[in-house]
């Protein structure tokens, strides 16, 4: 009994016996990595998703517990990436929980030195009031030249190519019925 | 994207990278695809593991190279050199496709007699005109051709160019889609098939060596690999990123690929074609639904404040008569339905008189230009980050620190957000925290898991991701943010009679919203772009059922039928083992019509047949009467190979049987572009904006047509070429990703295991610069320009490979990586900041792939010693000049 029981502990053995040849399974476990589960047996929800990086589309799957992403790994059924993800995209769950993750809004007061606390309401309204102030004081209904313009040419909107198409759909729209005509995004970099 | 858009109709890639694997030779140029778009990587070597050649052409040998069968070496910026090189090798030894090019690009057509090549005029084409800068294109048209718009309209009219003109929309004027003048057999001299044999005609073997540095023998083995590659039996492909864009010559590059694709058969076949590949997750989708000055959804033209007067003079100059661009009207009106509802009606030209006016470039370039000159007050950043990101990283900075009110919205507090305490300018003394009169909303904003929404992949393929946790605390989506701003604006300004309030007064603003922070519902947004019928409100399938009497609404034509049937086609997961071919239909939604590899038409010969049984991909089924095969056919489906469209045919009817690019007036792809290009109806080799060496073909040395800052002190340039004060900057520098980076860093400096996979900036040279300057292996090195100087830790590397130029002169290259920046878990130098604004005249985009620069040992000076130092070897440089 002794002895099967230290010939079972054998590691080359066992790789024999039990079908393992390459040490790459159970055979190579020990009393505590047997233990172990994986992160995603726990998860409450998985859901589909697209790796946010690059733009070669990979598929991703958010494993979910408690509210809040538990891991990221590549989609085997995308056609294009079939499960795998490069260094940026297996990283997907540290950028969305980075340590420098901001969730405040912070306001920093003309010629102010600090960073100072404003609620996000309070941030929605003075920016909405900066666009109507702004627009109503540089608004051009003509060129200098007298062509129309119907335009403001001092404020402008940069980004997109990190976004989602429907959110650089309502940025064109808001901004074009905003006359604001300086809308651009990475397509130029 | 002209450079595809002008040649074949569509500016995005031609083909999916699952199909690279049919190649059977892949030529990867202005790109690391190995390093920068790895997974996409694996098609390349599925390829390779059947016996494809594998082709890097690059100035760094990189994993790409590594992988590859073949790398040769180049000298950043001279890629129209080589690829014209190839352009001339296929069309002097006669081993183009000759029945395709015959029949599915404009080879046959003759060109007017007042057309001059830049060969006859030193590197200038016809009308150049040197008091504007700029072409007056009208020589470069087909003979026989009206100019569009004509009866006094030019002015008025029909110049598509940039974005819009990336998506075909040029070409007007032909009639029933057979341009005037043309010769079958391709012998007329004034055929484009013959005035593009003598534009490459001095691109030798041996000017290409003497050009790029390479051997002629390394680059005769290229273009026999490609040719022994192509035909009826097989096909090659190339790809492509920013190391084809981001240049003076970035839409000529592409254009140039786009040449020797067409004369090798290889667009619209399996294995073929021409792969972007794009940067950002949903970098096309921001093309296609712009977030682009110059363009509306779906390549519409923004109205321009010097042309289209009126509405019907607008539709009149963007409506081809042929192709599909002959139903512009139907998509415009669609749009402005979207848009405004019932206040955009026929009888007020659907709001036309009060929509905003562009100027020829108001692009991001132009606006930095107009914040040093205080003409911007406010700006909203929303994931981008141009002190880091954008070329002259200081002009920027600068230009923020000018604002009245600066909104940024991301993930992290990016430089862009902190100029005004943290920033190179600030450790200088150049600006001066209390003295910065600038107020900052930092907003933090949502990751992908925490909102629904669609991104369009490097391939044109709308894939959806779903929201799996709620954001926190202030962190929202932009579709939040701009919805409620939007929302906001719209009700301070509800009681507003001016006329400048009219047109957000009528902008439709109603989506559902849903959970506790008011979340707008990402799909109903997305059933606007796909398009409904307004009254029954049935979801379109596609644009053929737009209408232009406003009975139709739709976001975006090119998108119309991603919501077809009320179903998101766009989340669409069947996995690609269940799928009946690796093509995939069922995963996800491609614009347009679900097809992945577009211009599929031309995988089968005029009459219908495919090329050969090895190349099998869509063909014309007679017994059935309609195109069939693995993919969506991109032609009319029961439009039979041997239509000829009758006299009286218009738009799509009017384009042949034969002619499988359904989106140009004439159905055929363009070797030549006589609309739609700043800089030139074919490619011609420039040195990039600052280069060591003079142009070896012309006296023209640079791209005539770029764009640049002459009387701006933020934009100082280094001298160049035989100019005194060159060799203060004598290197060549090309800037890059890494594998563990993103753009600039905001995505990946702040991630923990990127940060220690990468942790350090630094600049690669090669033993031979490190002896010439005395650099280390893992010290410091400072590389300067006329803008600025940056620091980086040394890495002497072989891969950097000096090359030999035919005066004798070695040209040593610096390679430097761009994603650092002053905060995030690792902080280092920017290289944009060493880089200049000098532009491509048809993107506006800039040249940070072929630059100039100096090196030397040691660490750059600290503080007001920065700006200083810069300063003195810029007046050493010029004081020579002058």
């Amino acid at each position: 009994m002794a002895l099967s029981k230290l010939l079972d502990s054998w590691p080359t053995l066992r790789q024999l016996r039990e079908g393992d040849p390459l040490g790459v399974g159970r055979a190579v476990q020990s009393p505590r990595s047997k233990t172990l589960t994986a992160r995603i047996d726990e998860a409450d929800h998985v859901v589909g998703s697209v790796c946010p990086y690059c733009a070669v589309g990979c598929g991703q799957l958010v494993y979910v517990k408690d509210g809040d992403v538990a891991h990221i790994e590549g989609d085997p059924a995308s056609p294009i990436s079939r499960g795998r993800l490069c260094p940026k995209g297996q990283a997907s769950r540290s950028y969305v929980q980075s340590p420098l993750r901001e969730y405040k809004v912070k306001y920093r007061r003309p010629y102010g030195t600090e960073w100072e606390e404003l609620s996000l309401d309070d941030a929605m309204q003075m920016i909405a009031e900066r666009i109507v102030a702004t627009r109503a004081e540089t608004w051009r209904r003509q060129t200098p030249g007298g062509a129309p313009a119907n335009r403001t040419m001092a404020i402008g909107n940069l980004g997109g190519a990190t976004l989602d198409n429907e959110e650089n759909y309502l940025i064109k729209k808001l901004m074009t019925a905003l006359g604001v005509v300086q809308v651009e995004n990475q397509a130029r970099i | 994207m002209p450079g595809l858009g002008t040649s074949f109709g569509r500016g995005g890639a031609t083909t999916f990278q699952q199909d690279l694997q049919n190649a059977d030779c892949i030529v990867i140029m202005g790109s690391n695809m190995a390093e920068n778009h790895p997974v996409g990587f694996q098609w390349v070597m599925e390829a390779r593991e059947r016996g494809a050649k594998v082709i890097h052409v690059d100035p760094r040998f990189t994993r790409t190279s590594a992988m590859a069968t073949k790398h040769v070496g180049i000298r950043a910026g001279s890629d129209i050199a080589f690829l014209g090189g190839i352009a001339n090798y296929i069309l002097e030894n006669d081993l183009y496709f000759r029945e395709y090019v015959q029949h599915y690009t404009n080879a046959p057509v003759i060109i007017d007699e007042e057309f001059v090549d830049t060969e006859d005029a030193d590197g200038l084409f016809s009308g150049w005109d040197p008091e504007a800068g700029r072409y007056d294109i009208e020589s470069w048209r087909y003979e026989g051709m009206e100019v569009h718009g004509a009866a006094g309209q030019r002015g008025e009219g029909f110049e598509p160019r940039g974005e819009q003109s990336g998506h075909g929309a040029a070409g007007g004027g032909l009639k029933h889609g057979e341009p005037p003048a043309e010769d079958p057999e391709l012998e007329h001299p004034r055929c484009v098939l013959q005035i593009l044999k003598r534009h490459f005609r001095r691109y030798t073997p041996e000017l290409v060596a003497d050009t790029c540095g390479c051997s002629a023998e390394d680059f005769l083995e290229v273009c026999e690999t490609l040719v022994a590659n192509s035909g009826r039996e097989r096909t090659s492909a190339f790809c492509y990123a920013v190391g084809w864009t981001q240049h003076t010559t970035g839409v000529q590059n592409i254009r140039t690929a786009a040449i020797v694709q067409q004369l090798l058969g290889n667009i619209g076949r399996p294995g073929g074609g021409i792969m972007a590949l794009r940067g950002h997750a949903s970098i096309q989708g921001s093309t296609d639904i712009p977030t682009l000055y110059n363009i509306l959804p779906g390549y519409l033209p923004m109205p321009h404040t010097l042309s289209y007067p009126t509405f019907e003079n607008f539709v009149g100059a963007n409506t081809s008569p042929t192709g599909w661009w002959g139903k512009f009207e139907s998509y415009w009106v669609s749009l402005m339905t979207a848009y405004f509802g019932e206040h955009a009606t026929k009888e007020n030209d659907w709001l036309f008189g009060e929509l905003p006016r562009i100027d020829s470039d108001n692009s991001a370039y132009f606006t930095v230009r107009q914040m040093l000159e205080g003409n911007v007050r406010g700006y909203i950043i929303a994931g981008e980050n141009p002190a880091v990101g954008h070329a002259n990283g200081k002009a920027h900075r600068l230009g923020l620190a000018k604002l009245d009110w600066l909104v940024v919205r991301d993930l992290v507090e990016i430089e862009s957000a902190a100029f005004w305490y943290e920033s190179p300018e600030i450790e200088s003394g150049e600006l001066k925290t209390g003295e910065i009169a600038t107020e900052v909303f930092f907003l933090p904003a949502a990751a992908h898991t925490e909102k629904d929404g669609s991104f369009t992949n490097t391939q044109r393929l709308l894939q959806w991701h779903r929201k799996a946790v709620e954001p926190k605390q202030d962190c929202r989506s932009e579709l939040w943010f701009y919805f409620h701003l939007g929302r906001r604006i719209k009700q301070k300004l509800a009681d507003s009679d001016e006329e400048r309030d009219r047109l957000i007064k009528a902008m439709r603003w109603e989506y559902p919203t849903h959970s506790a922070v008011e979340e707008p519902d990402a799909e109903a947004v997305l059933q606007e772009i796909s398009g409904r019928e307004i009254v029954s409100g049935k979801f379109l399938s596609g644009y053929p059922e737009l209408r232009d009497d406003g009975s139709t609404l739709c976001g975006c034509w090119i998108y119309s039928g991603c919501f077809a049937d009320g179903i998101n086609q766009t989340a669409r997961r069947k996995p690609h083992w269940e799928q009946a071919s690796y093509v995939a239909p069922d995963w996800a939604w491609a614009w347009p019509a679900n097809r992945r590899l577009i211009y599929n038409r031309a995988s089968a010969d005029p009459e219908g047949n495919p090329w050969s049984e090895r190349k099998r991909y869509v063909w014309w089924d007679g017994d059935e009467g309609k195109w069939t095969g693995v993919d969506v056919p991109d032609f009319k489906e029961d439009k039979e190979p041997g239509y000829v469209p009758p006299d009286d045919a218009e738009a799509e009817d009017a384009i042949a049987g034969d002619h499988p690019f359904v989106m140009q007036a004439d159905g055929r792809a363009w070797l030549y572009v006589a609309q739609g290009l700043e800089d030139g109806p074919l490619p011609t080799h420039y040195e990039p904006h600052e280069s060591p060496f003079t142009n070896q073909l012309y006296a023209q040395r640079a791209n005539p047509r770029r764009q640049q800052n002459k009387d701006l002190a933020e934009d100082p340039y280094n001298p160049v070429a035989d100019e005194p004060g060159a060799e203060v900057y004598p290197y060549v520098v090309t800037t890059y990703r890494l594998t563990e980076h993103h753009t600039a860093g905001g995505m990946t400096r702040t991630v923990p295991h990127l940060a220690e996979l990468q942790p350090e900036m630094f600049c690669e040279v090669h033993p031979g610069l490190a002896r010439e300057v005395g650099l280390e292996h893992g010290g410091w090195a400072t590389i300067y320009t006329s803008r600025s100087a940056i620091e980086a830790r040394v890495l002497v590397t072989e891969r950097m490979r000096p090359l030999r130029m035919k005066d004798g002169r070695t040209v040593h290259q610096v390679g430097l990586p761009y994603h650092w920046g002053q905060r995030g878990l690792v902080t280092g130098d920017s290289a944009n900041d060493l880089a200049h604004m000098a532009l491509d005249p048809n993107v506006h985009i800039q040249e940070v792939k072929a630059f100039t620069c100096g090196i030397r040992p040691g660490r750059r000076p600290r503080g007001p010693e920065l700006p200083k130092f810069v300063a003195e070897l810029r007046e050493q440089a010029h004081s020579e000049t002058t």
